[in-house]
């Protein structure tokens, strides 16, 4: 089996000299397809860094970074958003749907801009959003949807395009406790259809869905392991 | 990605923010129309004043008394110089020497006079003696009454025709023919009320009154010379043959030996045309370039709202970033919303400068120049994509990383 995500001795370094600060210090992880994998650690241990670096969304200092099988850090800035649109979808904790457009054409965007022909983009975003419960949502503009509607939304979007990876970083941040619970059962249910999962949280609860968990502390991974109960 | 994709996200990013883009648009709408408007005004005004040139008509010829040139040897000549008489325009109408002069008359003007009517006085600004074919050559038609005759001028009968402007400040609304005014002590009886001319620009081409040669060179103006002779050629496109007898006519009369000595001098109205016309050139670019001006200030304008708008979507655009959209796409995205934008713009102003045009601005009748028309429009195009290019290339370089932060 490939493995989705292959970080190798990865080094994020913001400033320079006595001012340095290591927000990763020496980092390897590798991910492979199907684990559901939840990151944890305090604020400032690196965990958001380390999402951002496995979303492609930022370069690394030092090591190399392979995303199912490529190798991350020597692409330009066109093959890179081919990486983001094609085998990542973001959530994020604050949603990020595009203001003043409907939860459908969000959903569609990505494809949009895959160049995928309107009638095949219509078809399969109306298929994401039902998986995620919306059918009955898809011409409301984000401000009004509730917030777990909205993240159901944002969902949706990640899935549309198929991705290699689902990265959510604090994905119920911003969510009650019922969207909390809908969220996570339907990440379980993504999980099983087969495709990877990395969620970046600090709730004990949220990371207990996950099969593996990670611990971070001052930008180096401090714990590693398999999460008995759901294993079993 | 294709481009009508791209057009599609801008024209969605536009309405989302309809008010923004509405005083933007205004913005060129101003520019584009304010020049096509500002041109058409120039244009029309220029035109107007060629018509009223042309309403003196374009195939008389003046002669005047003085050398060609101006300066001091100019004005040395002058001593020299024989007057201008009514023998030399009885000379002028001659079928044999002349073939393409259809007629001629004497104009011997007198400054200054001032006529009355009982309480009522009037100071017209031009005076003239002259004969009755001036009528015709200088396109002075009698709206009411009649012209004097060949017979009055003979006699030397003090018989006037008068302007709506004197005619009004002596007379009021009263018929002044049969009337007699006074002027300069000398009565004149009121035959006629010629035809409305209106403004030249420069003076009331109303305020006038015409009477014979003789009478007022026996009055007012004394027999040394005649102010000008007025010559009407057989048509415009002979003007120039006419020209030439007149000056066959008249060297050996004044003893002009060469085009340096010749003490008198032609003006035809085609030159004068000319002078205005360039005249109203210069006035027409001036107002064409503080026009171009507001649609500078136009196109700086989208540039600022560009900014603002990259700036307020920095999140969308980190958001478009993430699910993978290329710096082309995004990039694309905010050209076509300014290019839009000016084009939306250029197409209202275009509208708004036909309909301007339409209305009578400061007493001129625009007349819309067609050039400026596709100038203003090609230009409005070209500024947002020009001001346009660099909020938009903003935009597409910002890292997405950074962007997603930006509240």
């Amino acid at each position: 089996m490939t493995a989705v995500i292959d970080v190798r001795n990865v080094i994020k370094r913001y400033g320079v000299g006595d001012a340095a600060i290591f927000a990763l210090n020496d980092v390897s992880l590798s991910i492979e397809q199907g684990e559901y994998v939840a990151i944890m650690g305090p604020s400032g241990s690196g965990k958001s860094t380390l999402m951002n670096i496995m979303g492609a969304l930022d370069n690394v200092t030092a090591g190399e970074y392979f995303l199912d099988g490529i190798d991350v850090s020597s692409l330009g800035e066109n093959e890179l958003s081919i990486v983001r649109g094609r085998k990542i979808g973001f959530i994020f904790q604050s949603f990020n749907l595009v203001p003043r457009t409907s939860a459908l054409a969000n959903v569609e965007l990505p494809l949009a801009y895959q160049g995928i022909k309107l009638k095949e983009r219509r078809m399969r975003a109306l298929k994401a959003l039902d998986l995620v419960g919306l059918s009955d949502r898809v011409n409301h503009e984000p401000t009004e949807l509730s917030g777990g509607q909205q993240q159901r939304a944002a969902v949706a979007r990640a899935l549309v395009t198929r991705p290699a990876l689902l990265l959510a970083d604090e994905p119920t941040g911003a969510l009650d406790s019922k969207s909390t619970e809908d969220l996570l059962d339907l990440f379980d249910q993504i999980n099983e259809a087969g495709r990877t999962v990395v969620v970046i949280t600090h709730e004990n609860d949220v990371a207990a869905r996950a099969k593996r968990i990670i611990r971070m502390r001052d930008g180096k991974i401090i714990e590693d392991v398999l999460n008995a109960k759901k294993i079993a | 990605m294709n481009i009508f994709e791209i057009i599609r996200f801008a024209i969605r990013g536009l309405i989302a923010n309809g008010l923004r883009s509405a005083l933007t648009t205004l913005g060129i709408l101003i520019g584009v129309g304010s020049v096509i408007v500002l041109t058409a005004v120039g244009n029309g005004s220029s035109k107007a004043i060629s018509s009223s040139i042309e309403k003196l008509g374009t195939n008389t010829i003046t002669v005047q008394r003085g050398g060609g040139g101006f300066g001091p040897s100019a004005r040395n000549r002058q001593g020299a110089t024989k007057p201008l008489t009514v023998a030399d325009t009885i000379a002028l109408v001659d079928p044999v020497m002349a073939p393409h002069i259809k007629q001629a008359a004497p104009v011997a003007n007198a400054s200054g006079v001032t006529c009355t009517n009982g309480a009522e006085s009037s100071s017209p600004s031009t005076f003239s003696g002259t004969w009755p074919a001036y009528f015709e050559a200088s396109n002075t038609p009698v709206h009411i009454g009649t012209y004097f005759t060949n017979d009055d001028v003979t006699e030397g009968r003090r018989v006037a025709v008068i302007g709506k402007t004197t005619a009004t400040e002596l007379f009021g609304t009263d018929s002044p023919i049969s009337k007699v005014v006074q002027c300069g002590g000398i009565p004149f009886t009121v035959v006629g009320v010629a035809d409305t001319k209106g403004s030249n620009g420069f003076q009331d081409g109303d305020s006038l009154l015409i009477a014979p040669v003789t009478a007022v060179q026996r009055t007012l103006t004394g027999y040394q010379s005649l102010s000008s002779i007025i010559v009407q050629a057989k048509s415009a496109a002979v003007q120039d043959l006419a020209q030439n007898e007149i000056q066959a006519i008249l060297d050996p009369r004044h003893l002009v030996k060469s085009d340096a000595t010749r003490d008198y001098r032609l003006l035809n109205q085609a030159s004068l045309l000319q002078t205005t016309t360039d005249t109203n050139q210069v006035f027409t670019v001036l107002l064409a370039a503080v026009a171009a001006i507001s649609l500078l200030v136009g196109g700086i304008g989208i540039t600022n709202i560009m900014l603002v708008t990259v700036v307020e979507r920095t999140r969308e655009i980190g958001i478009r970033k993430a699910i993978g959209a290329p710096r082309s796409a995004i990039l694309g995205q905010f050209l076509i919303e300014a290019t839009i934008l000016s084009l939306l713009g250029g197409v209202l102003g275009v509208i708004a400068g036909f309909v301007g045009s339409h209305f009578t601005i400061v007493g001129v009748k625009p007349v819309i120049v067609p050039s400026s028309v596709f100038l203003a429009f090609g230009v409005s195009v070209l500024i947002g994509l020009f001001f346009g290019g660099y909020p938009a290339s903003r935009a597409a370089s910002l890292r997405p990383i950074e962007a997603l932060r930006h509240e």
